[in-house]
């Protein structure tokens, strides 16, 4: 890649990672600069490749459920969830409402306990030590509450296809709403710390600039489309496991720069909370599992079915070939899509800017390489 | 099991045989009328073969070449300006070995569809870079994992396996503990992974 630089400059390529620290895991990005300015990146990923494709296509439906946790690891409730409601739409099949309701809950703390590793890590990037101890805090209250239900804190395998294995526990929905009643007021904490910060702002603003068009050309969903001016989230668009229900607002911003999308992932924090707490008042009684074979065999067919998750679109495609196994699953990761507009974002910018804008992705390498 | 029966073995009355289960009402390929079908029934002729709906999601199935040319009349003329992901199946025993599959999204119409192609190993399907920039990374992983190359795609190599690998790992004959044993021993220096 020939990157047009000054004449009177020689062109350095720098390696950042794949073990640096803010490459958020093992990510390595081959930079070619001017002084300390980018003209050009390349990506090298695959370091975690682990080849969840192919063992989805030599496990049973049920045995390949815990290996999607796995993908993203920071909200494996979301990958769980999106890849039960693929094979249920596959079998032809919906899990009752309690199970609904109870899988909008735990999704929802699971996206909050996704932001805020994000923006802990994402604000140490930047220099602000601080928010990774607050947000430390509250993301630990939400693991103990999947802990509680599931017995896991990451990697959860919260949900079955059909339904749930468990039901809630005793003094569920009085915990859940303590949280939601504390929860805001920490959002308000972090928000002191960095939203009017002049040194937040400065580094932010204006860097890593993505509109909306190059959003739809990339392919980038998630938080980053709605920074761009997008009002789109697809538990609005086409809503699943009964989003429709609550009432709840698609936070967006319009310049598509970096702190455009630390305000919409703040903004979604609270109304992730928001749905939170109207999902726990109004669980509804029955039962958690709907009428599922032992075996799943779903008939011939083809799906595919995506949900949001914290990083944007998560889609499985599903083929069923009337087996016991996928035919094949595909998973199409909002991580590796969104990634791929570093190099748009990062050109001109300066190396220190790089760092801002692979934190601003909010990519898990596990689920870039799956 | 093996079908001669050993001595001294009771016979038993077979098994009838495991049925597929049979699929729920309504769970069946249904035809897929409307507006934008006829648009394209108009533009692209017998080169669309099928438009199915399958449990709520509509798909088209068209020959390899007019693919890219859709893709970019449903961007120019129906909004599809998302395009969702790439990706391929492989079915060994056919003729045609792959299942190309483009997923489609359109912000105005909130709609998804699915376009379909079927195309032989070693044919080069034209790549869709130039009409979406997101196909760039979603098709070099096809590659990569399938060994289908795109014509005139700008960085055509691998992503997630290793430059050096032989072998793409999601095609039905690559077993599951399969690796390239040549390119383990010189790049991490053990002589097998497994």
């Amino acid at each position: 890649m020939a990157q047009p630089t000054f004449l009177d400059s020689t062109e350095l390529v720098l390696n950042m990672g794949p073990q640096h620290p803010s490459t958020h895991g093992v990510l390595r990005v081959i930079l070619k600069l001017d002084g300390e300015k980018v003209m050009g990146t390349e990506c090298v990923i695959g370091y975690l490749h682990r080849g969840v494709e192919k063992i989805g296509e030599n496990r049973t439906y049920q045995m390949f459920a815990p290996y999607v946790d796995r993908m993203d690891y920071c909200a494996a409730v979301c990958n769980g969830l999106g890849y039960c409601l693929a094979v249920e739409k596959l079998l032809g099949v919906e899990a009752p409402p309690r199970a609904q309701v109870i899988r909008v809950i735990l999704t929802e703390l699971n996206r909050l306990s996704s932001h805020l590793v994000w923006l802990g890590t994402h604000a140490l990037d930047i220099g602000a030590l601080t928010p990774l101890f607050y947000v430390m805090r509250e993301r630990e209250d939400t693991l103990n509450i999947l802990e509680k239900y599931c017995g896991a804190r990451l990697t959860t395998h919260a949900f079955r296809i059909g339904g749930l294995q468990y039901d809630i526990y005793d003094g569920f929905e009085q915990e859940i709403l303590k949280f939601c009643d504390m929860f805001p007021s920490k959002v308000d904490e972090y928000e002191e710390l960095l939203t009017n910060n002049r040194m937040w702002v400065d580094r932010l603003t204006n860097i890593g600039v993505l509109n909306a068009d190059d959003c739809k050309a990339y392919g980038v969903t998630g938080p980053m489309l709605r920074a761009a001016g997008v009002k789109w989230d697809i538990r609005k668009a086409m809503p699943y496991s009964g989003y429709d229900k609550y009432d709840f607002e698609i936070p967006t911003r319009t310049n598509g720069d970096t702190y455009d999308r630390y305000m919409v992932r703040v903004q979604e924090m609270r109304q992730s909370t928001r749905i939170i707490r109207q999902a726990v008042q109004d669980i509804p009684p029955g039962p958690i599992m709907a009428k599922i074979p032992k075996l799943i065999k779903p008939p011939v067919g083809e799906v595919y079915v995506s949900i949001e998750a914290a990083k944007g679109e998560l889609g499985y495609y599903i083929v069923s070939d009337g087996s016991t196994h996928p035919y094949r699953v595909r998973v199409r990761p909002p991580s590796f899509v969104n990634l791929q507009s570093l190099d748009k974002m990062a050109r001109g910018a300066l190396i220190a800017d790089v760092v801002a804008v692979i934190g601003t992705i909010d990519i898990v390498l596990g689920e870039v390489d799956r | 099991m093996p079908d001669e029966k050993k001595p001294g073995e009771v016979s038993r009355p077979a098994a009838p045989p495991q049925a597929a289960p049979k699929p729920p009402a309504g769970m069946a390929v249904t035809p897929w009328e409307s507006e934008l079908t006829q648009l394209l029934k108009s533009q692209f002729g017998d080169q669309i073969s099928e438009f199915s709906i399958y449990q709520g999601q509509e798909f088209l199935v068209a020959v390899p070449e007019a693919v890219i040319p859709i893709i970019e009349f449903l961007k120019l003329e129906a909004d599809f300006d998302y395009l969702v992901d790439v990706t391929a199946v492989d079915y060994p025993k056919r003729e045609e070995r792959f299942d190309l599959v483009y997923i489609l999204y359109s912000f105005a119409r909130n709609q998804r569809i699915r376009i379909k192609t079927r195309i032989k190993e070693g044919y080069r399907p034209l790549t869709a870079v130039d009409v979406h920039l997101t196909a760039n990374w979603l098709e070099r992983e096809v590659y990569d994992m399938f060994g289908i190359e795109f014509a005139g795609h700008p960085d055509m190599k691998r992503i997630l396996m290793p430059e050096g690998w032989h072998g793409h790992p999601l095609r039905k004959d690559y077993a599951i503990t399969q690796m390239d044993n040549e390119w383990v021993k010189e790049n991490v220096g053990i002589e097998s992974g497994q």
